[in-house]
């Protein structure tokens, strides 16, 4: 494809400043998405990746701030860049999010239809009856029964996944070309998540959105991306089409989150586990910022931090036993007490 | 493992209820009840692991707390080693608490956060005269170690510590007053994949070595499926279907339960399952649906009129195997007696082909 990729995201840095000093919880990150394409960014918490996803939209609250030199280019232009009031153009049209805690992303005093109309008032010139017609359409295409009659209640009186749903029509009503879900089943049942991800899966087929889907649940990628990126402390560890990612997981902590995830149909074996804990943003480990906790690691990892490294198409890892396969030798098991 | 069958069960809940009234009205009249918790009954063997499992509002958070007396039961019966606990009070009963403990859910909101965590884990010791002094503080170190924390940390405050290490925490709290049983009220739902993995491995190398017994409260099955030696499903504030843990996963007979394991996405791209997606939402507790209350969403093929008229039993279909369902084959509930209450369908044992 010759043509720039609808979204890509060049050496994304967001720091905060905060009392310990500065916490680089987006530590240069790039990736792209292209258009109608499903993307999974994932990892545990405190990896960046709702940072990441709140600063595309340029969402991140103070003192948080996106550095200079960061680059966030969608259709062409640096969102980065833009002024407010085109910014405000693009979002809900161009570029939506769907927000993970539907109670607290909804505004309360308003009726959930309001809030549907809202979006279409502030983007096109329609009346407000042309406007809130709309909203009852889109209401119903997202699966609430009753829609003329749920559109006038308040989020309060709406269940969680009901909830869940207002949220993707709001964020879907003008057919954006790319869509953040951050975390959107997260708070959900099983059950109504299972009805949600089947919605978004409908939505896409219908529209050809591409959508960036930020979870930590590796069962939900597997399922709806095409392609994941892992982050660790701020920064992507690795990127892989997601056959690739499950398959052969090159980097160690990709390694060890597929390792840790309990699996229904698996005998009770004892769950492999990553030794240590995650670190804070304010002080990331030198030279990998892995390395404390890889079960690989040999000398060169605590000095040199390993750049993204081509492991097959499409596919790298941040790790330098791409480059000494030699040396995937495990150190210290991780089996007994992890005294953390 | 326990052989469950030799001695007689630790604990014995027998139709268990917890009703909240609903008041409306400027006198706050009773119009209603939430039926939060309507008739569950299961036993747990010293030892063993019995998993309740459900979505939220399905009453199994109030069924832990229930047992416990932390909320008072409306209805039924609490047998432990042997003692009645619903009739217990004062003094008698913080003697029994000892041996009955909790693991929050909430790794933020379950400790109090002007203690240090070495004085919360203390604090049972002092309530029940179990040391004090240096011996207690002896004790407090040497549970963090089990733990997995450094004993240094006992002087550290709750917002010191990462959610993980915070359930650690909480569970050496619990184990300081060397309980027999210990209801753990979802204790990794609010934790990362692998901090999960470490306080699971926890649970179970602390099992093995004191002997004891658990409630596991959890709605993710795949975490069930690795604790639990026999797992209970609730729906609505009933126990719908009662098994051993291969038995369950390997042959669900409750539609509900076959809904919800489709439902769990899995971790490997390769597998497409042909979802079985459940219509609508749970229904309200306060108006639970007649008959069988999950009548209104059920994909069985035999469902019919009667469906909601029949109150299902809890019926053993398999051994140790028990399931509330009138269609699902074999049943004691006749077909005689189905169709008098407008049954048109006669049972059939109802698998589905994808899992």
């Amino acid at each position: 494809m010759t043509s720039e990729p609808l979204l890509s995201v060049n050496s994304l840095r967001v720091y905060f400043n905060t009392p310990e000093g500065i916490a680089r919880a987006v530590d240069g990150v790039s990736f792209t998405v292209a258009a109608g394409e499903t993307v999974g960014l994932v990892g545990e918490s405190g990896c960046g990746k709702s940072v990441t996803a709140l600063s595309l939209l340029r969402l991140v609250p103070p003192p948080g701030r996106i550095e200079s030199g960061s680059s966030i280019r969608f259709n062409g232009k640096d969102l980065a860049l833009l002024p407010t009031e085109e910014l405000r153009q693009l979002r809900g049209n161009r570029l939506a999010m769907i927000f993970q805690e539907p109670m607290t992303a909804l505004n309360p005093v308003l009726t959930v239809g309001d809030q549907v109309a809202e979006v279409v008032r502030v983007h096109t010139k329609a009346s407000r009856s042309e406007a809130w017609a709309r909203a009852v359409k889109m209401l119903a295409q997202v699966g609430i029964p009753d829609p003329s009659e749920r559109a006038k209640q308040y989020p309060h009186e709406l269940s969680g996944g009901m909830r869940q749903r207002v949220m993707i029509a709001m964020a879907l009503i003008l057919e954006p070309q790319l869509v953040i879900a951050d975390e959107p089943t997260t708070a959900l049942d099983v059950t109504i998540q299972a009805q949600i991800l089947e919605l978004l899966r409908d939505m896409r087929d219908r529209t050809g959105l591409a959508l960036l889907l930020i979870t930590h649940d590796l069962g939900v990628v597997a399922e709806m991306a095409s392609r994941v990126i892992v982050m660790y402390a701020g920064e992507v560890v690795e990127e892989a089409p997601v056959h690739a990612l499950f398959e052969n997981p090159s980097h160690p902590y990709t390694e060890g989150l597929l390792a840790a995830i309990p699996r229904l149909g698996e005998e009770a074996a004892r769950l492999k586990t990553i030794r240590g804990t995650v670190p804070p943003p304010t002080a990331w480990p030198s030279g990998c910022r892995f390395h404390d906790r890889c079960p690989y690691a040999f000398d060169r990892c605590a000095n040199e931090a390993p750049m993204l490294l081509q492991v097959a198409s499409g596919h790298r890892a941040r790790c330098h036993l791409i480059e000494e396969p030699e040396r995937r030798v495990r150190g210290v098991e991780a089996t007994a007490s992890v005294l953390s | 493992m326990p052989n469950s069958a030799s001695a007689s069960p630790l604990l014995t809940v027998s139709n268990l209820a917890k009703h909240f009234p609903i008041r409306t009205g400027v006198f706050r009249r009773v119009t209603g009840q939430v039926k939060a918790v309507d008739g569950v009954s299961f036993t747990v063997n010293a030892g063993e692991t019995l998993a309740l499992v459900g979505e939220s509002g399905c009453g199994k958070t109030t069924t832990g707390r229930a047992l416990l007396r932390l909320i008072e039961p409306t209805g039924g019966s609490v047998e432990f080693d042997g003692v009645n606990v619903l009739s217990l009070k004062g003094e008698a009963l913080r003697r029994l608490r000892r041996r009955m403990q909790i693991v929050f859910q909430d790794p933020y909101g379950s400790l109090n956060p002007r203690m240090t965590i070495g004085a919360a884990i203390r604090e049972g010791l002092i309530v029940h005269k179990l040391a004090e002094g240096a011996a207690a503080n002896t004790r407090v170190r040497s549970l963090l170690e089990e733990v997995g924390l450094r004993p240094e940390y006992a002087t550290r405050y709750p917002h010191e510590f990462s959610g993980g290490q915070r359930q650690r925490v909480g569970i050496a709290r619990a184990l300081a007053v060397e309980p027999r049983f210990i209801v753990c009220d979802e204790p990794v739902s609010a934790l990362d994949v692998s901090v999960q993995a470490q306080v699971v491995n926890l649970l179970q190398d602390l099992q093995r070595d004191r002997g004891l017994a658990y409630l596991f409260i959890a709605h993710d099955l795949a975490v069930v499926a690795h604790m639990a030696d026999r797992v209970a499903v609730m729906y609505l504030g009933r126990i719908v279907e009662m098994a051993p843990r291969a038995s369950l996963f390997a042959m669900p007979l409750m539609p509900y339960t076959q809904a919800l394991l489709s439902a769990v996405p899995v971790p490997d791209p390769r597998i497409k399952r042909q979802r079985l997606l459940l219509a609508g939402e749970p229904p309200s507790p306060a108006n639970p649906p007649s008959g069988c209350v999950f009548h209104p969403r059920c994909p069985h093929p035999a469902k019919d009129a009667a469906c909601s008229v029949i109150v299902p039993p809890l019926e053993e279909k398999e051994p140790g195997h028990f399931v509330a369902c009138i269609k699902q084959t074999p049943t004691r509930v006749d077909w005689d007696v189905q169709r008098a209450a407008g049954g048109s369908i006669p049972p059939e044992r109802y698998l589905p082909r994808a899992q």
